[in-house]
C-alpha cells in the first residue's frame, strides 16, 4: 500500500462522502421540521412549557448539526488529496476562544432557559385544594386510590397486602379513614383542576408515563414522591411504565381518563357502587 | 526512561505458552484483549439481531429455540448491553490498542507492570467466562436466553437484588452477572494503574508530556477515569452481592411485597445503588470515547498531512471531558425521585460537556481544513467518528435538561443517543484504529477494497438502525420493551420497526466482511514491508512491523518534536518523525 494508491478514488470518495453526509443532515432536519414523528399534543400548561423548550434546544442544536456535518463535508471536498503540500498550521487561538465562548454562551443559555419549568414542576408544591390521588406501581399493573368522601387517605400495612383477595395495597379496613378508600387500576381526573399524584411502588421500581401529560416519574419502592399538574384537554390517554421492571414491563398500561366535573363525579360514584 | 549506554536486548520467551498465551509482552496482551472483545462484539451483535427480530415477529419460531418470549427478549438485552460496554467498548480501545501502543509511542520497552498487565487480562478473560456461563445456568427464561437476568445492564435495585421471585434469571444468573462485573472492574483498576504508571514513569528522552501522542493522552486520561469509577463499581457490586446473599440492606427498603410475599429487608436504598452505579456508569461512557477522540485525532492529522489544530486544545478538553464527566452521573437520574434542586447542578454541569465537545469536533473539522485528504479506510472511519460524535453528542443535549428529560428520559431517545455515541462512535474509532495500525502489529495490510466496502454500509447502517430511535422517542417509544403489542399508541411505529431491523441485519452482515478482512489479512494480507507506510511521525513507525519484544531493541529513541509535524515548510518530506534530530535537516525516512 504506497500513499498514491491511498489516494486512488479520492475526488470520487470525497464527493459521495460529502454527499451522503448532506442527504443525512438534510432528511433528519426535513423529519424534524415536518414533525413526521413527535410528540402528541400536550394537555398541560407543563407540557407546553417542556415543547418550548424542545424547539429551542433543537433550534440550537439544529445549527450546530448542521454547520458541523455540512462543515465537514465541504472540507473533505475542498480540501482532498491533490498531490499538493498541505497548510503547515498548528492552530488559531482565536477561533478557539471564539467557539469555545459561542458554545459556552449557547449551552449554558439553554440549560439555564430550562430551569424554569423544571421550577414550576417540582419546587412550588401542589396548592392546597388540589385534588390528591395515590399512585401505586407494582409487577405488573397500576393501582390508584382516592381518599373517598372523607378527603383522607386511611392506613395501609404492607403485612395486610392480599393481592389474590383484591388488597393491592393493604388497606386496613379497621381504620375509619381506610373505608371509603377507593383502589382502581384506571385513573380517571377531573379537567382543569389541579390534581397532585403521590407516587409509590410496592415491590420493585416502576416509572408513571403518560405522553401528553410530558413527564414520568419513577416510582420508588421506600420513597414517596409528589407531582403536581392541571390538565385543561378532556380525552382518554396512556399510562405506560418507562422504568424496566420484569418480564411483564412492557404490558403495564393504563388509562387516564380527563373528564368534565360532573362525569367525573359519575365515574367516582360507579366505581365506588361496584366495588 | 533514560537510553541505556549499551542497548539491552531481551528476547522474548521461548516456548508458545509463555510467549502467547500467559505472555507480559504488553503487545501480545494488547491482542489477546483486542480478541477477546472481537469474539464479544460478534456475541453482542447476535444478540442485537435477535432482538430486533423479536420485535418485528414475535411469534416466528427461532430454530432450536423456537418463539422467543418477553423475559428471553429482556436477558438477551441485558447480557447485549453488558457484554457491548465492557467486554467490547471497555476492552478493545482501552486495554488493546491502549497496552499494545501505549507502550511504543511513548519510547518504553513494556508497561511498568508486566505481570499485572497479564494478570489483568487474564482476570478479564474470567470475567468474560462467568458472565456467558449466566447462559447456562438454571432459573432464567430458558430458550434461547438461558438462565441470563433480565434487570438491564444497570441492574436497578431492588429489581436485582431480592431474588429470583422478582423474575427469571434474578437468581444465580444475576449472582453471575455480578461476580463477573466485579471481577471486570478489579482487571480494570489493575490495568489502569498500569497506564497510569507507565505513561508517567517510563517516556523516552525528549518526550515530554506536551510532546505526547493525542492517543497517549486519551488513553491516560482514560485511565484515571477508569481507576475512579470501577473502584465504585466494585464496591456497589460487593454490596449488591451481600444483599442478595448475606441478608444485608444496602440497596433494598423494608415493606416490599412481591406477588403477595414480603421481602425480608429494611433500611435499604433503590436511589443509593443508582447514584453508585452511575458514579460509575457515567465516566464508563468517557472510558468507551475518549480513547476513539484519541484515534480520530491521530488519523486525521496523519491523512490530512497537517498538525493537529489547536494540540493543547485539544489536551485540555479531553481533561475537561474528564473531570466534568465524573460530576454529572446524576443526569441519569432526574425523574429517579432523587431531590429535584440538584437537578440543577447536574444538568448545568453536563450541558458544559457539550463546550469541550465542541472544541474538539471544530478542531478536527480545523485540522482537515488547508489539508492533503487521503481517504484510506482508517480515514472513512475516523470521519464517520467526526460526524457520529456530533449526532450523538447532541441528542446528549435535550438530556441534559430535566425539563426536556421528562418526557424523553428512558425512551428509544436515549437508545439513540448512547448507541450513536458510545456506541457506534466508539466502534468507529475501534475499526479506524484496526485499519491503521493492523500493518503494526502483524505486518501485514488489511484489503482497502473490503475495507471501503466495509465502511460505507457501516456508516449509512449505523444512521439507519440509531436515527430513527430519535424520532420514535420524541414519539413517547418507551425503551426495553420486549412487545410493542400491548401499549396501544406504539402500533403506528410497526413499520419504524421494521426498518430499523431490516438495516440492523444488512449492517450486522457487513461486519462479516471485516471478519474475513481481518483473519485474511492475518495470514494473506498484502505484506507491510515499509515499516512507515502512512508516512506518519509518532514512535510505532520508527519500529519494525511486528515490533520485536521490547520494541526498541534496546536502542531507546530520543524524541524532539511534537507528534503531528506534517507538511513543515521546507522539509523535504510531507512528514518529520518525532525522531527526527532537531538541526533543520530534511525528515530521514524513519
Amino acid at each position: 500500500m504506497t500513499t498514491k494508491q491511498a489516494g486512488v478514488g479520492s475526488g470520487l470518495a470525497a464527493a459521495a462522502l460529502a454527499f451522503l453526509l448532506i442527504l443525512i443532515t438534510f432528511s433528519t432536519i426535513y423529519i424534524f421540521v415536518k414533525r413526521i414523528w413527535w410528540f402528541p399534543e400536550a394537555i398541560t400548561p407543563l407540557g407546553a412549557d417542556v415543547d418550548a423548550q424542545f424547539v429551542r434546544t433543537l433550534v440550537i442544536t439544529g445549527i450546530v448539526f448542521f454547520l458541523a456535518q455540512l462543515g465537514l463535508g465541504f472540507a473533505i471536498v475542498r480540501y482532498r488529496d491533490r498531490g499538493r503540500r498541505a497548510v503547515y498550521s498548528h492552530g488559531n487561538n482565536k477561533l478557539e476562544i471564539l467557539w469555545t465562548t459561542a458554545t459556552a454562551i449557547m449551552f449554558l443559555g439553554l440549560g439555564i432557559a430550562a430551569e424554569r419549568a423544571w421550577a414550576r414542576f417540582h419546587f412550588q408544591g401542589a396548592s392546597p385544594g388540589a385534588l390528591q390521588i395515590e399512585v401505586v406501581g407494582q409487577q405488573f399493573q397500576w393501582n390508584f386510590r382516592y381518599p373517598g368522601p372523607d378527603g383522607v387517605f386511611g392506613r395501609t400495612d404492607p403485612a395486610l397486602i392480599n393481592d389474590g383477595a383484591g388488597n393491592f395495597l393493604g388497606l386496613d379496613t379497621s381504620d375509619p379513614a381506610a373505608q371509603d378508600d377507593l383502589v382502581v387500576p384506571q385513573l380517571a381526573i377531573p379537567v382543569n383542576r389541579e390534581v397532585e399524584l403521590i407516587l409509590r411502588a410496592k415491590d420493585v421500581t416502576h416509572s408513571f408515563f403518560v405522553r401528553e401529560l410530558r413527564f414520568k416519574q419513577d416510582t420508588v419502592p421506600g420513597l414517596t414522591v409528589r407531582v403536581h399538574f392541571t390538565a385543561t384537554k378532556t380525552g382518554k390517554y396512556e399510562i405506560a411504565c418507562a422504568e424496566l421492571c420484569g418480564l411483564g414491563h412492557h404490558r403495564m398500561r393504563s388509562d387516564l381518563f380527563v373528564l368534565p366535573p360532573d362525569e367525573y363525579e359519575n365515574w367516582l360514584r360507579q366505581q365506588a357502587e361496584t366495588e | 526512561m533514560a537510553a541505556h549506554a549499551h542497548p539491552v536486548v531481551h528476547e522474548a520467551p521461548k516456548g508458545f505458552i509463555r510467549k502467547y498465551i500467559f505472555s507480559t509482552d504488553h503487545k501480545i496482551i494488547g491482542i489477546q484483549y483486542y480478541l477477546l472483545a472481537l469474539v464479544s462484539v460478534f456475541i453482542g451483535i447476535i444478540l442485537s439481531l435477535l432482538m430486533r427480530l423479536h420485535l418485528i415477529a414475535p411469534t416466528i419460531d427461532l430454530p432450536w429455540f423456537g418463539q422467543m418470549t418477553p423475559e428471553q427478549y429482556l436477558a438477551l438485552m441485558t447480557m447485549h448491553g453488558t457484554i457491548m460496554v465492557f467486554f467490547v467498548l471497555t476492552t478493545a480501545p482501552q486495554s488493546g490498542f491502549g497496552n499494545y501502543f501505549l507502550p511504543i509511542q511513548i519510547g518504553a520497552p513494556d508497561m511498568a507492570f508486566p505481570r499485572l498487565n497479564m494478570l489483568s487480562f487474564w482476570v478479564t478473560f474470567a470475567a468474560l467466562i462467568v458472565m456467558l456461563a449466566a447462559f447456562f445456568v438454571a432459573g432464567g427464561p430458558g430458550g434461547v436466553a438461558g438462565g441470563a437476568p433480565i434487570s438491564g445492564w444497570t441492574a436497578y435495585t431492588p429489581l436485582s437484588a431480592i431474588g429470583p421471585i422478582a423474575g427469571p434469571g434474578l437468581g444465580m444468573g444475576q449472582t453471575l452477572w455480578i461476580l463477573s462485573l466485579a471481577l471486570f472492574a478489579g482487571a480494570s483498576l489493575m490495568g489502569a494503574l498500569n497506564f497510569i504508571t507507565t505513561t508517567l514513569d517510563l517516556r523516552t528522552k525528549g518526550m515530554s508530556l506536551m510532546r505526547m501522542p493525542l492517543t497517549v493522552w486519551a488513553w491516560f486520561v482514560t485511565a484515571i477515569l477508569a481507576l475512579l469509577g470501577f473502584a465504585v463499581l466494585l464496591g456497589a457490586g460487593i454490596l449488591l452481592l451481600l444483599d442478595r446473599t448475606a441478608g444485608t440492606s444496602f440497596f433494598v427498603p423494608a415493606g416490599l411485597v412481591v406477588t403477595d410475599t414480603q421481602i425480608p429487608h429494611k433500611g435499604g436504598s433503590p436511589l443509593l445503588w443508582q447514584h453508585l452505579f452511575w458514579f460509575f456508569g457515567h465516566p464508563e461512557v468517557y472510558i468507551a470515547i475518549l480513547p476513539g477522540m484519541g484515534v480520530t485525532s491521530h488519523i486525521l492529522s496523519t491523512f490530512s498531512r497537517k498538525p493537529i489544530f489547536g494540540y493543547r486544545a485539544m489536551v485540555y478538553a479531553i481533561f475537561a471531558i474528564a473531570l466534568l464527566g465524573l460530576s454529572v452521573w446524576g443526569h441519569h437520574m432526574f425523574v429517579s425521585g432523587m431531590s429535584p434542586y440538584s437537578a440543577l447542578a447536574f444538568s448545568l454541569l453536563t450541558m458544559s460537556i457539550g463546550v469541550p465537545s465542541a472544541i474538539k469536533t471544530f478542531n478536527w473539522i480545523g485540522t482537515l481544513w488547508g489539508g492533503q485528504i487521503r481517504l484510506t479506510t482508517a480515514m472513512l472511519f475516523a470521519i464517520g467518528f467526526v460526524s457520529l460524535f456530533v449526532t450523538g453528542g447532541l441528542s446528549g443535549l435535550f438530556l441534559a435538561q430535566p425539563t426536556v428529560d421528562l418526557p424523553l428520559h428512558d425512551t428509544y431517545f436515549v437508545v439513540g443517543h448512547f448507541h450513536m455515541i458510545m456506541g457506534v462512535a466508539a466502534i468507529f474509532g475501534i475499526f479506524a484504529a484496526t485499519y491503521f495500525w493492523f500493518p503494526k502489529m502483524f505486518g501485514r495490510f488489511l484489503n482497502e477494497r473490503i475495507g471501503k466496502i466495509h465502511f460505507w454500509i457501516t456508516f449509512i447502517g449505523v444512521y439507519a438502525i440509531f436515527m430513527p430511535m430519535h424520532f420514535i422517542g420524541i414519539f413517547g417509544h418507551p425503551r426495553r420493551y420486549a412487545d410493542t403489542t400491548a401499549v396501544q399508541f406504539l402500533a403506528q411505529l410497526d413499520p419504524v420497526h421494521t426498518f430499523m431491523t431490516v438495516a440492523a441485519f444488512i449492517t450486522g452482515a457487513a461486519q462479516l466482511l471485516f471478519l474475513f478482512n481481518f483473519f485474511w489479512g492475518l495470514w494473506k494480507g498484502e505484506k507491510a514491508s515499509d515499516i512507515n507506510p502512512w508516512k506518519a511521525t509518532s514512535l510505532e513507525w520508527t519500529v519494525p512491523s511486528p515490533p520485536p519484544h521490547d520494541n526498541f531493541q534496546g536502542r531507546f529513541p530520543t524524541v524532539y518534536r511534537g507528534p503531528y509535524e506534517y507538511s513543515v515548510p521546507g522539509a523535504a518530506e510531507d512528514y518529520t518523525p518525532q525522531t527526527a534530530p532537531d538541526t533543520g535537516q530534511p525528515a530521514s525516512r524513519h
